[in-house]
């Protein structure tokens, strides 16, 4: 039953003193795909991913993880699973190389077996010609390769990547994803923390992580679709006016800028949102075109983290 | 078996990487030889307990002929060397005072009256006695025989045969190098080893290396092992690089087994590393871990023999420089060093040493968590 999850936990918890990290988390994240934590800094994506690797003790709840209960079966896990740390962690004063070699042994890799898997990954990695360099030399780019091959060295089952591409260039970032469907064809199970909204879409399900909590979960699409507030877009509007209008009016959750366009988040009980807040502007002698428009995941995490101080307020 | 195969793998992979760690790391692979051959070369030469050509000056106000021999024989000494002459006994303790001089010595205007009185001293001696050792290199002068060219035959014939005769074992030219260079071997791969150590886990944890390091099979005492086996190696190039500099620079002598000391070093290398070990696993940054590892040095230079003989101290600082592993290694390698001692008669230390080792070794497994928790 719990063979068709990768992780699954029940009100797991984590508080450093007063503060609460990671507060009742419930996550059920199925085998074979890429699962997304989205959240601002701060909002209990790493504390998270750590407990689930086995490396911090969660104050309260359950987790297993590979049919494992952590921390108690850490051990054993952690042949199982591979985890690419936020910051990179191989060794700069070793080459790209011995860096590999070393955790081919460390992982016990038989020595012809590690050698022919170590020039696969120099392969598919784009990391031959930078072989003999060393690791700390390597640009933003090269070093995420390096950490990604090292972190599937020895083929696990799961893989854990955290913020794994902030300090990457769109190119790198889109081949790397490239990687990492590649990976989840070959049965891979992905868990990869981002604050990139155009990251978290590509994810098969997505977890929106605020202040600790899980405050949306589901495919990207799906939430895309059932977000709980109609959206209306505004053209051709002078911002920062129509901003202040739109504010002003209680069924508007909030208002968020993409670009030249605003888009409001409008409470669902309103009729018909776009001819309402249209009226409201025209009232205000503000210009502009206004629509109802089709949600994106910025308005989805938008709606998703707004709803705690609105709750907080009242 | 595949277990301990692996396990041995792992081990020796730590072991490799902090080689090359060490290799790349000029300054640090520069300390494993340069400080034996430097601290070797100026302790051996700077170090000396024999303490000779202390500066002094002299007030003679008899200028007699007597009084020039007094001078001339505390010079042939050896341990003053007369820098100046001046008229007056204030003038001896302004240069005292001043650390111009070291020694005065004050002859008064009545010296030949006083010595053949001979009721009181004839002449004075004026000490900087705040240092200890110049204070006991000077007595050697009070008992100068000066009445010797006056009436030789005489005095000797009066002077009483001494109830002792002092035999000098193991180092009967009293040279410091010979007490000193083995001791320093010790005090040498305290400093080096126990460092290299103490920052060992610290470094990785700063560099974020130790956040994916636990995530990994690698087990805490295949770790441990790890990073201590390379230094085990080191430690032994240190000792026979000090030995080898001791034998040739200065002639200090071999009297015991090599193969005993060397047996008996491993246990006092092993106890080293494992100090800077459990150091690196309290420390949380290298810099506390520094700290931490010269804390450890200071007591372990002052109580163990090296500065000042172990059977002079107080009792408690004797129970406390029995727990410090540079104790045991000092009675080890001073025994086999110069006095030929055998491997059981430094076996209770040896098992000191051992003991040291496997506590020191089981606290810092105990200590680190393969958890960032």
């Amino acid at each position: 039953m719990t063979e068709e999850l990768a992780i699954r936990t029940r009100g797991l918890t984590r508080r450093f003193g007063k503060t609460t990290a990671v507060d009742g988390v419930d996550l059920e994240i199925p085998r074979r795909a890429i699962y997304g934590f989205l959240g601002p800094n701060g909002s209990g994506k790493s504390t998270t991913i750590r407990m689930l690797c086995g490396l911090l003790t969660p104050s309260a709840g359950s987790a297993t993880v590979l049919g494992l209960e952590v921390p108690r079966d850490a051990e054993p896990l952690r042949r199982k699973i591979g985890y690419m740390t936020q910051r990179f962690s191989l060794y700069e004063d070793l080459s790209v190389d011995e860096n590999l070699a070393f955790m081919a042994e460390i992982y016990s890799l038989p020595r012809a077996a590690a050698r022919a898997r170590i020039e696969q990954l120099l392969g598919d990695f784009h990391l031959r010609e930078l072989r003999g360099q060393r690791s700390g030399t390597l640009s933003g780019g090269e070093r995420q390769r390096l950490a990604l091959a090292a972190a599937t060295l020895h083929k696990p089952e799961l893989l854990f990547l955290d913020e794994p591409t902030s300090a990457v260039d769109p190119q790198s970032r889109r081949d790397f994803w490239e990687t990492l469907y590649r990976l989840v064809e070959h049965g891979t199970t992905i868990l990869v923390s981002t604050h990139f909204m155009d990251e978290a879409e590509r994810c098969h399900g997505l977890a929106i992580l605020d202040r600790g909590r899980v405050v949306a979960s589901g495919a990207p699409e799906r939430l895309m679709r059932d977000i709980d507030a109609s959206v209306v877009e505004i053209e051709g509007a002078e911002a920062h006016a129509a901003r202040a209008v739109l504010e002003r009016l209680p069924a508007v959750k909030s208002v968020a800028q993409l670009g030249a366009r605003l888009h409001a988040l409008v409470d669902r009980s309103l009729a018909d949102p776009a001819a309402a807040l249209a009226h409201a502007l025209e009232r205000a002698h503000v210009a502009g075109r206004v629509s109802l428009a089709r949600a994106s995941l910025e308005d989805v995490f938008v709606a998703a983290t707004q709803h705690v101080p609105a709750e907080h307020a009242a | 078996m595949t277990r301990l195969r692996d396990s041995l793998g792992r081990i020796a992979a730590i072991a490799r990487k902090e080689l090359v760690h060490l290799r790349r790391d000029r300054l640090t692979g520069g300390m494993v030889l340069g400080v034996p051959l430097m601290m070797t070369l100026l302790f051996g030469y700077a170090i000396n307990q024999d303490v000779r050509h202390l500066r002094a000056a002299v007030a003679d106000l008899s200028g007699t002929q007597a009084s020039r021999w007094l001078v001339a024989d505390a010079q042939a000494t050896q341990v003053i060397d007369v820098v100046a002459a001046t008229r007056s006994v204030q003038e001896l303790e302004r240069m005292l005072v001043a650390g111009q001089i070291s020694v005065g010595i004050a002859i008064p205007a009545d010296f030949e009256r006083r010595r053949a009185a001979g009721d009181r001293p004839s002449a004075q001696l004026l000490v900087d006695g705040a240092d200890p050792v110049v204070l006991s290199a000077v007595h050697a002068l009070v008992s100068l025989p000066g009445e010797r060219r006056f009436a030789p035959p005489l005095a000797a014939a009066l002077e009483p045969p001494p109830v002792f005769e002092l035999r000098a074992y193991y180092n009967p030219e009293r040279r410091s190098p010979v007490h000193i260079v083995p001791a320093l071997c010790g005090v040498i791969l305290t400093l080096t080893l126990v460092l290299f150590t103490a920052v060992a886990i610290v470094r990785e944890r700063e560099r974020g290396n130790l956040e994916l390091l636990i995530t990994t099979p690698v087990q805490t005492p295949e770790l441990m092992v790890g990073k201590i086996a390379p230094y085990v190696a080191i430690g032994y190039a240190q000792m026979t690089l000090i030995l080898l500099l001791g034998r040739v620079l200065f002639d200090v002598p071999i009297a015991g087994n090599l193969a005993v000391l060397y047996l008996a070093a491993g246990a006092f290398v092993a106890a080293a590393l494992t100090l800077g070990l459990l150091i690196s696993t309290v420390a949380q940054t290298q810099f506390q871990a520094f700290q931490m590892a010269f804390v450890t040095f200071l007591p372990q230079i002052l109580l163990s023999g090296f500065m000042f003989p172990f059977d002079g101290m107080p009792r408690a600082a004797q129970w406390l420089a029995e727990v410090l592993p540079l104790t045991h290694f000092l009675r080890i390698v001073r025994g086999i060093v110069l006095r030929g001692a055998t491997l059981g008669d430094v076996s209770g230390d040896v098992r000191a040493l051992l003991i040291f080792f496997a506590a020191s070794f089981g606290l810092a497994v105990l200590r680190f968590r393969k958890r960032l928790d």
